[in-house]
């Protein structure tokens, strides 16, 4: 064995073991982020944070419960306006469309996708809440719907075009119309791979602060109905980080413990699930 | 095929258990039952008084349950801004909203905005000094200087020379100031205006000005949490902030030669000469006052009152609030370090009341 | 089978109005007309995004042009708005998580495509995709009483004094700065860029490595000299596609890059990054022009992004068309 093949099987061995360690670095991350906030906002949370309103300023005690509230209030509503249209529009993108206008659909999704966060606040702010006179949960809700759209229709279009041409072809040749096969044959069949894909939609809309500050805005109080400003998780978890009560971090680190796990949990079933569901369609 | 899959059944019964506790489920639980919409109120503006005020809206709705008023600190700018463009039902500053201001919401709505003085405060050089946690005294050069970015370590002889036998270290000073539009600011620029004529010409008052150095902390919590995580550094904010954070503070000297640390006998002292002399929009300045025992760097705080309010129930709640404020609600303001209105001030507030329809 | 018009020997034609009506009562083309409305409303939603976008810029845009871009001030009190030291930062920021996250994310990759055991190789991308799930605000949040405490008492110092003569490590310390931000960044961009190049990577035929392995190489060398090169599109599509997201990251920016508008060479120093900016002072934009100039730069940083995504399309296509999978 010549040095020089010594040497190329030390760089093999080296280069390996640091891309090994690139990989530990990450995946140490999350067990980092995971453990602070479990040791952290474990200690913080307690029944107070889930039933008790924020209490005045400087003054110890009170919860979170208000923001735990609006922050689904906000989420039913992005649901329910931003998983029809992009459904929908996947189920036209994949189904039905036409050459020319899928093209511009489909460019348009990916424009609406880059929008950042902030940008989209910007937005809901001028079309919601500067008409209405009044921050509001509605413009909130909007706000996270319109971000649930592009995820939405990719997801849609992607697992339509998963199901076997076969499936298809075989609802048509039973003597069913078009629109009769893509409901209750097509669908039925990519439903676990969408509904997935829209509750991971969901997971990653649940976090997004920035559309929240000036559409929902913030709330001491109760918010009823849905033409009100309401608290919401991440707007409490950045307004008591960057405060100097001790009493406001600690419920900082608890919010952020209950909005993380949520999201993980989540994340977690929602993957598990859908790699069942591919296996199944593989097989 | 026609197996029923768990996963969609289980996801069903959570949504829908969600949208059950949503609808039936907190509001009528935990809380009294939703009010009836009018004794919503919606306010936003300023950090300074944030304390004080979130305890009297607190004070408020624990004596009349029905009536729930929202106020969130995002700033004097905001405030103003919110205002102008009637997402609010009113605003609080303490940087008084200026003329072409005035102009442009009378021209949007038809009606004039009002200035409603609520309590005094004060803005403080607060700093975190490893090992020391003494009290500083602050010549208006000297802040002047710091603020500037002119002078940049503790053991500048513009800071030694007013503290005699207080060795301090020559490190670094890191400046933090406010990033957001804030009326904080406009107290601490408009003292410095005054004191100083660069910071006069150089940098000017307003509630966001172009600071030439230094980190940038949202609203009063903002400033206060960065210097306290901070070393070597120093900000400004409201008193109450330093106080509650048990953050040290230091003394400013006034106009007449003495240095005063910012307390509720030296604040009250520099509104003696604007109680007597307050205009009738109550929009004044009362930095470097006059006076022995004057405090420099006070300020009145205002509510930012339509003068026509369509809604009549919010009206008479906003009306009934303003009252309440300025009798028992005073008393509420001194354990949190603001000092209460003059009582000349306080009777003129009364009359101006009736201005609004 | 599609349903047609029904035409009887000898009756006039349907005329073109009755024609269409006539076939809406058949369930195709009503669906098909749903599904229009509803594509149609995303087209909609996405233009009148950008026109509000271009419309409420417009005091900005008229006064000063396109110097905007160039000019270095942001006074509100004299109403002089110049978006350079934003663009900047988010720059700075972005070019910083990225010489972070690329070396991390493409060696995590490598790793994953090449070495790992499938098993343990899908296991440990599960965990790091779950990374990208975790919400910005609760990185800034970690990052406040972690990193920046961390970089203020150990790292920054260490840099200063061994890289001390570089102008980017000067400078008084902070924690916060352009440097945290920067490090807070790469940490939530590199999920992304793991788990595309470790997919692209997978899809590389094993003809190709077979055929290096054949020749003598090691495993290394097959993977650095021939695997990497032929993803290597869908890599850069992936770093493209992370250097986009963290442009528009908003809340771990604004918590810890200090919030200071100014143009330094010093990594240490504070900075501002476009979203941070309107995050921090949108609702407070006390005169029209203010807010315009916000909005102004809402539409560069929004312009970026196309940019960028438009760019990393392109690539992963270029891989797609290559040959290997899509990611």
């Amino acid at each position: 064995m010549n040095y020089r093949t010594v040497w190329r099987k030390s760089v093999n061995a080296v280069m390996f073991s640091l891309t090994g360690l690139c990989t530990l670095l990450t995946v140490c991350i999350l067990f980092f982020i995971l453990g602070y906030l479990v040791w952290h906002g474990g200690r913080a949370i307690n029944w107070d944070f889930f039933t008790k309103l924020p209490k005045p300023v400087g003054e110890t005690g009170g919860g979170m419960a208000n923001a735990i509230v609006g922050s689904a209030k906000l989420l039913l509503l992005a649901t329910l306006t931003g998983v029809p249209v992009g459904f929908m529009g996947g189920v036209y993108l994949a189904e039905f469309g036409g050459k020319t206008f899928s093209f511009l659909v489909r460019y348009m999704t990916d424009l609406l996708n880059g929008v950042p966060s902030i940008v989209m606040g910007i937005f809901a702010y001028t079309m919601v809440v500067l008409p209405m006179k009044h921050f509001s949960t509605l413009a909130g809700g909007l706000a996270l719907g319109v971000m649930m759209i592009p995820i939405a229709v990719r997801s849609t279009e992607e697992f339509l075009r998963t199901v076997p041409v076969t499936l298809r072809e075989g609802a048509l040749a039973l003597g069913a119309s078009k629109w009769k096969a893509i409901a209750t044959v097509v669908i039925p069949a990519a439903f676990r791979g969408i509904l997935t894909g829209i509750v991971l939609d969901l997971a990653r809309v649940a976090g997004e602060t920035a559309p929240l500050l000036f559409t929902a805005f913030n709330n001491r109080f109760w918010s009823p109905g849905w033409d009100q400003p309401t608290a919401s998780l991440p707007v409490m978890i950045f307004t008591y980080a960057i405060a100097p009560y001790e009493d406001w971090h600690r419920q900082a680190w608890a919010a952020g413990l209950v909005l993380l796990g949520l999201v993980l949990l989540t994340n977690i079933t929602a993957r598990v699930v859908l790699a069942r569901k591919l296996s199944s369609v593989a097989g | 095929m026609k197996k029923l899959s768990a996963f969609p059944l289980v996801l069903t019964l959570v949504v829908a258990g969600m949208a059950v506790a949503i609808i039936w489920g907190p509001e009528k639980q935990w809380a009294a039952p939703p009010p009836p919409p009018a004794s919503l109120i919606n306010g936003a503006g300023a950090t300074f008084p944030y304390p004080i005020y979130s305890k009297w809206f607190d004070e408020y709705h624990k004596l009349h349950p029905d009536i729930q008023i929202n106020y969130q600190s995002i700033g004097s700018g905001g405030g103003i801004r919110q205002v102008i463009a009637g997402t609010v039902d009113f605003g609080a500053s303490d940087g008084p909203m200026t003329d072409e201001q005035l102009q442009d919401y009378k021209g949007k709505y038809g009606h004039d905005i009002l200035h409603f003085p609520t309590v005094l405060g004060a803005d403080v050089p607060t700093y975190n000094i490893p090992g020391f946690r003494g009290e500083l005294k602050f010549t208006p050069e000297a802040l002047a200087g710091i603020f500037l970015g002119k002078i940049t370590k503790w053991n500048d002889p513009d800071i030694a020379r007013a503290n005699p036998g207080v060795n301090l270290t020559g490190d670094d000073i890191v400046v933090v100031h406010r990033s957001d539009g804030s009326g904080t600011t406009y107290v601490w620029v408009d003292y410095l205006s005054k004191v100083s004529e660069e910071w006069k010409t150089k940098v000017g008052k307003g509630t966001s000005v172009n600071w030439p150095v230094g980190l940038g902390g949202k609203g009063n919590e903002g400033v206060a949490g960065l210097v306290k995580q901070t070393p070597n550094s120093i900000g400004y904010v409201e008193l109450i902030y330093a106080i509650q954070n048990n953050m040290p503070y230091g003394q400013v000297r006034n106009s007449s030669g003495s240095f005063v640390k910012a307390d509720l006998l030296s604040v009250t002292a520099a509104a003696a000469g604007a109680a007597k002399e307050m205009p009738d929009d109550f929009r004044v300045s009362i930095t470097n006052a006059p006076g022995k025992n004057a405090y420099p760097i006070a300020s009145f705080t205002w509510l930012l009152v339509p003068s026509t309010i369509q809604d009549g129930a919010k009206r008479k709640v906003i009306t009934d609030f303003l009252h309440w404020m300025l009798n028992d609600g005073q008393k509420l303001a001194e354990p949190l370090a603001y000092a209460r209105l003059p009582k000349e001030v306080v009777a003129k507030e009364m009359k101006a009341i009736s201005g609004i329809k | 089978m599609a349903s047609t018009t029904v035409v009887v020997e000898g009756a006039p034609r349907p005329g073109r109005a009755r024609a269409f009506l006539l076939r809406l009562r058949s369930g195709d083309e009503v669906a098909h007309l749903i599904t229009l409305v509803f594509a149609s409303a995303i087209f909609l939603i996405t233009v009148l995004l950008v026109f509000e976008l271009y419309r409420n810029s417009a005091l900005a845009r008229e006064k000063f042009g396109w110097n905007f871009l160039v000019t270095r001030t942001w006074d509100p009190v004299f109403e002089d708005f110049g978006a350079l030291p934003f663009v900047f930062g988010t720059v700075v920021t972005s070019a910083v998580g990225l010489l972070i996250a690329i070396p991390l994310g493409v060696g995590a990759a490598i790793f994953l495509a090449e070495m790992a055991p499938a098993r343990i190789s899908d296991a440990l991308a599960f965990l790091i995709e779950l990374l990208a799930a975790v919400p910005s605000v609760i990185y800034g949040l970690l990052a406040i009483f972690t990193l920046v405490p961390l970089l203020r008492t150990v790292v920054q110092p260490f840099l200063k004094k061994t890289l001390g003569f570089l102008p980017l490590f000067q400078g008084p310390n902070y924690g916060v700065g352009l440097l945290a931000a920067g490090i807070i960044l790469a940490i939530m961009i590199v999920p992304f860029i793991v788990s595309i190049s470790r997919e692209v990577l997978m899809a590389v035929p094993v003809e190709q490595r077979e055929a290096a392995l054949a020749l003598g190489a090691t495993r290394w060398e097959s993977t650095w000299k021939v695997v990497v090169p032929y993803a290597r599109a869908g890599i850069l599509g992936s770093i493209f596609l992370a250097m986009a997201r963290a442009l528009g990251e908003t809340m771990a920016v604004t918590m810890v890059i200090g919030n200071d508008p100014k143009i330094t060479s010093s990594l240490f120093a504070p900075g501002y990054s476009i979203a941070a900016v309107i995050a921090n002072e949108f609702t407070e934009a006390t005169s029209d022009l203010y807010i315009h100039a916000l909005i102004e730069l809402g539409l560069v940083l929004f312009i970026l992004t196309i940019i960028l995504n438009g760019l990393a399309r392109l690539l992963i296509l270029a891989t797609q068309r290559k040959g290997t999978a899509h990611p």
